[in-house]
């Protein structure tokens, strides 16, 4: 439902077919993009249909939806969604990720692309287009959040998650040394040796074990991942203004 | 000569009042000092004999002279004195010995450093020696003249400043900091320009007479933010890189600005009218003055760069290369009236990395060293000549335009960061609080440009001049004093955050790179142009066109990573031999272990017999390797690593050295096993060949082999050991067996060619602390084949 509607909307206000005097002015919210400022949540739909009329009381019935974003932040990203959903099926497939140049020369483009695609599945719509990015949104952190229930995308936890995950392909909770030298492969490329690719996977691994005391594990688990990531500032390190 | 008299006679007085501070001084220092009397004395002891014999001599030519006409020759002289030819040079090294012994006092004197910032005290010392020269009614010297400040103090200082300039965080603030520099500075300006015009106005005394373009003209020459001024304050706060390069940045970009109003207001205030068409050039100009100069510098890095490319035959002159582009530079765009300052911090910036890409290691350390004293005396003489101006200029106080400029200058800082700041913080990622925006502000101090540019103005034009200078002096004066006195206990009571050493694991390392590439591909999927977006794509074309142009071949493949990892193995490797681990190493483990053949469960090196390792390692080699890192590692938005100008290499092992101890000991074992999992290369690989050939100039005959390798290479064998020499006599051989192997990376150990080192459990300690000692600092015992090299 909530997914849905968001598409709607988009469309609506991507569409432009409005018109001032037989638009409702109604609130909307999105979990994955804490904002406190309710004013800003604002999005016009046509009154005229009454199949979105419904959809609208409903939404301001579910009072789960605490957080928002303005508008003006995900109609640039449908703009974007709809820019790479070139043939216009309304999601997208990997292939369509691979269409940009530069993703494609990026070592790790393929783990990023990846990031986007829940298991099993072959294509990603728009809600889960937003909540992936939601990650990179910027925080303000001397803003409360007020009755956020769910923790949002990008809580400092939330983002190291996303960050394992891209090393964890398995997803077994883990990285493996065969797992860190794959991204170390892909990030370092054909200059370097295998055996010096080795060297440095062990050294990680040991060193990750050292700092976080814990058992010596041939992986690197996510408490030991954490621990080495707590000098890096992941919060400033990965927000991009654009999803402000 | 007699003038001279005077002039030694107080840097005897200065001796002596340094001798004062430093009684109760231990023995040694005491020594020192009194040596330094003794110098002294001897210094004025001469000149006063130099005068009394020129003038004799002096009488001896004309006797001379009339006796020619009487055929008498004169007996050919055995001992003739002539002060007079080396009079100039004679002064200048006075006064840098001057400067240099001051700066020496002060660092015996830690309680009294760490009250007064040193640039406090060699104002005072200036005082005191103008108020000596003065005293002795000798005309003091025209010390800080304009021209010799631009032309020869200013740039070391600057270039220094550029060269060592933290170039990512200054990247990543470059929006802040411009607007700092840029619309604060004009802010500053005009504000207080106009206010002071408005007093000068309202006041019943001469000052109306002064029209409000002469009060723009102060406004623009005090506005400025001095780089010499806040580099000497901000480096004994220690406070955190963003706000450092925020201050820095800002002082060192206003130049621009500056120049722009100084010669515009300069140029109006002698015409007396300002078109708008004036404006619209002045502007004009400030885009031509600042790009022209950063063009300038950028063009001449390039130059530099490329020249270095090329040295590898004649390494000892490498370090000149460096210095005289850079010179260059500064010079070209002060011909065009651009900003030097500007062309300096862009020549330094462009080719630095290429530079030591391509240089050698003690060409890099004779370069670090270089700019370090170079700009280090220049700084104490700024200060010192500061201070002789002050006593030696004439003054003409007028209490209220000299209060209120102190005033003013004050009220404009405050509301023109606050007020900057509200606007900045909106693009903002990481916000400025209000207490960085309490240490931009009060960390606003004038200095020695100013004074300059003050010094600058022509006395017909400006009859006010004298009062120009004196307020601008009383405002240097109350920054640096007041200011830059009390920043220090204000930042430890506001607990401003101070900058942290930060040690990086490999593992931060490896996720942070893979933080900036996920960035970067996410900004590609949202589609937005970002930091990260442009960041890459210069990489890329760093990459791929400029450092195949600029270095040396097989030395621009370097990826990162490597050489990340490197330096962390030989820092490892370092501390385990400190910590008493390095008694314990094997002595026969083969320096080609790889991983596979020792397995990390596998102990048996830590019962095989002691050696040293340390004595071995090449300091400079050491300092090179951690300064590719430090320049490789500053990728966090946060945690950003300090400079100080005046220390070459944070020493790691100062501070909490016994911790160090203790952990390692702990984890001896654990390291012991990392320390031998590094496979190294083969002793004939290509790698060996171009490591040796980049530390020792004399075996340039044997040609640098290409071969697609990573370059960070660490031995620890120095080329005295008798490993290498055999390494050497191999090298023959290596040119026919090339192999296209990747050895990149290689660690290489020690072979049996160092003493046995072993010390009782109780001596340990100390002797670690000596050979901790003997690491950080870099003496002519640390590596003694350094003077070798310089032979032809």
């Amino acid at each position: 439902m909530e997914t849905a509607l968001i598409k709607y909307l988009c469309r609506f206000i991507k569409n432009k077919n409005t018109k001032t005097d037989n638009l409702i002015l109604f609130r909307y919210s999105f979990t994955e993009w804490p904002d406190v400022k309710e004013s800003s949540i604002e999005a016009t739909f046509l009154q005229k249909s009454s199949r979105h009329r419904l959809m609208l009381s409903s939404l301001t019935q579910s009072a789960v939806l605490c957080v928002s974003v303005s508008s003006s932040h995900l109609l640039r990203l449908y703009e974007r969604f709809e820019s790479l959903d070139r043939e216009n099926r309304g999601h997208l497939r990997k292939e369509d990720f691979q269409a940009v140049r530069e993703l494609s020369m990026n070592p790790v483009g393929d783990r990023i692309i990846g990031s986007f695609f829940s298991p099993g599945q072959e294509t990603v719509d728009f809600p889960s287009f937003v909540q992936v990015l939601a990650h990179f949104r910027h925080t303000e952190n001397d803003r409360i959040r007020d009755g956020a229930q769910k923790e949002p995308a990008n809580s400092t936890a939330r983002r190291l998650k996303f960050v394992f995950q891209l090393y964890d392909q398995d997803r077994d909770g883990k990285i493996s040394r065969a797992e860190l030298l794959q991204v170390l492969r892909e990030m370092l490329g054909m200059q370097v040796t295998e055996e010096q690719l080795q060297s440095i996977a062990e050294r990680a691994i040991q060193e990750a074990n050292q700092e976080a005391n814990q058992d010596k594990d041939d992986a690197i688990s996510f408490d030991e991942f954490r621990k080495s990531m707590e000098k890096v500032n992941i919060d400033h390190k990965m927000s991009i203004r654009f999803l402000e | 000569a007699g003038q001279l008299v005077k002039l030694v006679r107080c840097d005897h007085i200065g001796g002596l009042f340094q001798h004062r501070a430093g009684s109760g001084r231990s023995l040694p220092e005491f020594g020192l000092l009194l040596l330094v009397i003794f110098v002294l004395l001897e210094g004025s002891l001469l000149p006063l004999g130099a005068a009394s014999s020129t003038s004799k001599s002096c009488e001896e030519a004309k006797q001379g002279h009339t006796e020619v006409h009487n055929f008498t020759k004169k007996a050919f002289p055995v001992l003739g004195v002539d002060y007079g030819h080396i009079k100039n040079p004679f002064e200048i090294s006075l006064w840098v010995l001057l400067a240099c012994l001051m700066k020496l006092g002060f660092h015996l004197i830690p309680r009294l450093s760490s009250i007064v910032p040193e640039s406090c005290l060699l104002i005072v010392v200036g005082l005191l020696v103008g108020g000596l020269i003065k005293l002795a009614r000798e005309e003091v010297p025209p010390v800080l003249d304009s021209k010799f400040f631009f032309l020869y103090l200013l740039p070391p200082i600057i270039l220094d400043a550029g060269y060592f300039l933290p170039i990512r965080p200054f990247m990543e603030n470059l929006g802040t900091i411009l607007m700092f520099a840029v619309i604060g500075t004009l802010w500053n300006a005009f504000f207080i320009g106009g206010l002071l015009y408005g007093i000068c106005q309202i006041s019943n005394s001469d000052l109306t007479a002064i029209g409000i373009l002469p009060c723009l003209l102060f406004g623009s020459i005090i506005s400025a933010v001095d780089p010499v001024a806040v580099l000497a304050v901000f480096e004994e706060i220690h406070i955190n890189e963003l706000l450092h390069i925020l201050v820095f940045g800002e002082s060192l970009l206003n130049d621009a600005v500056t120049v722009v109003l100084y010669h515009l207001f300069e140029e109006f205030s002698v015409d007396g009218s300002v078109t708008v068409l004036d404006g619209i050039l002045g502007v004009i100009s400030f885009l031509v003055v600042a790009l022209g100069g950063v063009l300038f510098g950028a063009m001449y890095g390039f130059l530099a760069a490329l020249t270095s490319r090329f040295t590898s035959h004649t390494r000892v002159i490498e370090p000149l290369f460096a210095f005289l582009y850079s010179y260059m530079a500064y010079l070209s765009a002060e011909v065009f009236h651009l900003s030097g300052i500007m062309a300096l911090i862009a020549c330094g910036a462009v080719m630095r990395p290429y530079i030591e890409a391509n240089i050698s290691h003690k060409s890099h350390t004779t370069i670090k060293y270089f700019l370090k004293m170079l700009s280090s005396v220049s700084e104490t003489l700024i200060f010192i000549f500061l201070g002789v101006a002050t006593v030696d200029g004439r003054h003409s106080w007028n209490w209220i335009f000299v209060t209120m400029s102190v005033v003013l200058c004050l009220v404009a800082r405050v509301i023109g960061v606050v007020g900057l700041t509200f606007i900045i913080n909106k693009f903002r990622i990481v916000k400025l609080t209000t207490k960085d925006q309490f240490i931009i502000a009060y960390g606003g101090l004038r200095g020695a440009i100013a004074f300059s540019l003050g010094f600058l103005l022509k006395e017909d034009h400006f009859h006010m001049r004298d009062m120009f200078l004196t307020a601008i002096i009383t405002v240097i004066f109350f920054t640096v004093f007041v200011q830059g006195m009390t920043i220090k206990p204000l930042v430890e009571l506001l607990a401003v955050k101070k900058k942290q050493e930060a040690k990086r694991s490999i593992n931060e390392e490896i996720h942070t790179q893979f933080l900036d590439h996920l960035l970067t591909g996410i900004e590609d999927i949202c589609g937005h142009y970002g930091h990260h977006h442009w960041k890459d794509k210069l990489n890329r074309f760093n990459k791929k066109y400029v450092k195949k142009f600029l270095i040396v071949s097989e030395r621009s493949k370097e990826p990162q990573l490597i050489a990340f990892y490197h330096k962390m193995e030989m820092k490892q490797a370092i501390q385990l031999v400190e910590s008493g681990g390095g008694s314990k190493l094997p002595s026969a483990v083969p320096s080609t272990v790889s991983m596979q053949n020792i397995q990390p469960k596998n102990p048996p090196a830590t019962t095989k017999p002691a050696e040293r390792v340390l004595p071995q390692l090449s300091k400079g080699r050491e300092e090179e390797i951690r300064k590719i890192l430090r320049s490789n590692l500053q990728r966090t938005r946060q945690r950003l690593h300090s400079y100080n100008r005046h220390t070459l290499v944070a020493d790691p092992y100062e501070d909490g050295f016994s911790d160090l101890i203790l952990k390692k000991q702990r984890m001896m074992i654990k390291e012991m096993t990392n320390y031998l999992t590094v496979p190294a290369a083969a002793p004939d690989s290509p790698t060996m060949v171009r490591a040796r050939l980049a530390s020792d100039p004399q075996s340039y005959n044997m040609k640098p082999v290409s071969g697609g390798v990573p370059t960070i290479q660490v031995d620890l064998a120095s080329p005295q050991s008798p490993d290498s020499v055999r390494l050497l006599d191999e090298l023959g051989e290596a040119d026919g067996k090339e192999q296209e192997k990747d050895q990149g990376l290689t660690m290489k150990l020690p072979g049996g060619s160092s003493r046995p080192n072993k010390p009782g459990e109780t001596e340990n300690t100390r002797e670690q602390q000596k050979l901790t000692r003997c690491l950080s600092d870099p003496g002519p015992s640390a590596d003694e084949d350094e003077d070798e090299p310089f032979l032809p």
